[in-house]
Order: structure tokens, then sequence, then C-alpha cells
């Protein structure tokens, strides 16, 4: 039977057949899954690494502590991941720029970044970024000049990486607030970078 | 560390990176269980972040070598493939009683009206299991 005749789907039946015999041995508490379920739709995203980034750019005895011990300087913000993971902080500068890959599988900073975009989990993404990454910043509109280094970082289970991206020009003298609006998700992944809205300039 | 491109790579043989438009975190509800289920799991200590990770990895590239399109649409599916074998390497639950299981879902399911939430049959011990409506 191919899986359109059926009512439930083949990986929605599995998952279904799955949690409710994980529930039946209390294995697993369907409230919980529910506020987990709501908690990364709705409360973890980009917009949490975006606040650590204006703190960095705006506090420097907070960017200091966020390079020194990245996992610590989070967690004064509250962001906690649950799987034991450490982070680190990688600085962009004029002369290099960051990119994190997970070669693996598809580890990402959850407490700061939410889950991870379609393009980070493909293959094409965990392959080539390690073999080609200036191809892979062009193609995602990101072209970094021959005298800029790229340095790639490989994500395991155990350690996160947060880019810090360079603060754009124009920005003199903007709030936290007003900082963590132009932060982007790719920024902090390392395949873009930040730029200030020409409107925006005050 | 810092790569540069090894010359035997021939950049016009890798394949095109797919694009996102910052879109729904799952694009159905059955992503956000099986995520959910992992994590939960993990929380009460069934296995360490690392056994999940390698199960994972392992799963993507089973997917990549098959020649399974892996342009990250289909991430949840090795998600979930992934988690059943490392529950049943756990000896939680075996393979034939997801296997039973799954069966009795389908079965439910397709003796269900549309419009009426899906039902596994009660019995002894089990608690009610309900599905949303199905989409017509």
């Amino acid at each position: 039977m191919s899986e359109h005749e059926r009512p439930l789907s083949g990986p929605a039946l599995r998952a279904k057949a799955l949690e409710s015999l994980l529930v039946e041995k209390g294995l697993v508490d369907p409230k919980a899954l529910d506020e987990l379920i709501d908690t990364y739709e709705t409360k973890v995203g980009p917009r949490n690494g975006a606040r650590i980034v204006a703190r960095a750019w705006a506090d420097p005895a907070y960017r200091k502590r966020l390079l020194e011990d990245a996992t610590a300087a989070i967690a004064e913000f509250g962001f906690i991941g649950r799987q034991g993971e450490d982070m680190v902080v990688l600085e962009n500068t004029r002369k290099v720029r960051n990119v994190v890959v997970c070669t693996l599988c598809s580890c990402y900073p959850w407490p700061v970044l939410g889950l991870p975009p379609v393009w980070y989990k493909s293959a094409p993404y965990r392959a080539r970024t390690v073999i080609d990454p200036r191809g892979v910043l062009r193609e995602l509109g990101s072209e970094v000049p021959e005298d800029v280094e790229v340095r790639v970082w490989d994500s395991t289970a155990e350690l996160r990486y947060l880019v810090l991206p360079e603060r754009p020009a124009g920005t003199e003298g903007w709030s936290e607030d007003e900082l963590a609006e132009i932060v982007t998700r790719d920024a902090m992944i390392g395949v873009a970078q930040v730029k200030a809205p020409e409107r925006s300039k005050r | 560390m810092t790569t540069s491109i090894p010359p035997e790579v021939d950049l016009r043989a890798l394949p095109a990176l797919p694009r996102d438009d910052a879109g729904p975190v799952f694009k159905a509800p059955w992503e956000a269980q099986a995520f959910a289920i992992t994590v939960s799991l993990h929380a009460r200590g069934v296995f360490t972040w690392r056994e999940w990770a390698d199960a994972l990895a392992a799963e993507l590239a089973a997917a990549t070598e098959r020649g399974a399109p892996d342009d990250g649409t289909r991430y949840y599916e090795h998600w979930l493939a992934a988690l059943e074998k490392l529950v049943a390497g756990k000896k939680l639950i075996p393979g034939q009683e997801l296997e039973r299981r799954v069966d009795e879902w389908d079965a439910a399911a397709r003796a269900t009206p549309h419009g009426k939430p899906i039902e596994l049959p009660t019995r002894q011990g089990s608690p009610k299991g309900t599905i949303p409506p199905k989409f017509s």
C-alpha cells in the first residue's frame, strides 16, 4: 500500500506508535512533550543569540567574559543547554571570518539560536563547508575577500559554536535593543555579515 | 581550523545548497513529536547526547550512501529512524513491538471516518490515544 492511501502518513504513524508505547511505559510524559515543543516553536530562537551579540557589542566587559567563557556568559541570560554542551563564541574581525557547521549530523547551539534551518541540516552544507567554505559563502550571498581568512568550526555533541559578527559601521550610540534587531541567525552561524539598514542609521 | 580546497576536488560536482525562508521550525506535528521525545528521553538519562548524536550521524550517513535526497527536507525522517533504533538498542521498545503498534494505529486510522479523531481500541492499562481529525 502506498503511503498516500494511508490516512496517517508513514512517519506520522511511526512517531505516533513510538510515542504511545513510550507513554504507556512511563518513559515520556505527553504534557512534557507539549511543553518542549512549545518552547522550541515559540520561545527559543535566534532572538536569544541576538541579545547576546548586542550586549557584547555594547558592553566591552561582557564581550571579554563571553570570549573567555561563553557557557557562563550566556548563562547570565538564563540560556542554558539541556544537552550538557559547552559553548564557544568565535569573534569575527576584519581579517577573520568564522563559519559553523556540523559535518556529521546537525549539532547546533539550540539555547541561543533555536533549531537549525533546513540548509544547515542538508548534506551539501555539511559536506561542502569544510571542502569549499568560500564557495559555500558565495552561494549563500556572502563573498569573502581573498585577504580575509575563513575558519571552519565543526560542532560536536559536547561543543557548540556561536559566531560574534562584526558590528557594522553606522551603529554608534545604538541601544542594545536596537542592535539586537539587526543581528541575524545567518550572521551567528557565520554565513552572513550584519548590515545596518540604511534608513535606520541615525 | 582553517580549510582550503584540495586540488582533487571538482567543485562543479558539488551539489547545490538548499535555501530556507526561515519558515516554521517543524513542518509537521510528527517532526515536533520526534524531536521532543528525543530531548525528553535524554533528560531522563535514557541515553547520553553523544549516543544520540552518533545514532543520528549514522542514520544520515546511511541515507547519503543509499542516495536518498538529503537536502535537509527529510531530516526528521532520518531523525525518527535514528530514535527508533536507539530505543530498540536500549531494549526499551523492541522493533517487533513498535511494528505491531504501527499496524494498530494504521488500522485504527483507516477505520476512522473523516473528521473524527483517530483512537486506538481501548485496552487494559493503556491510555486512550487521540490524534486530531484527519485532513480531507
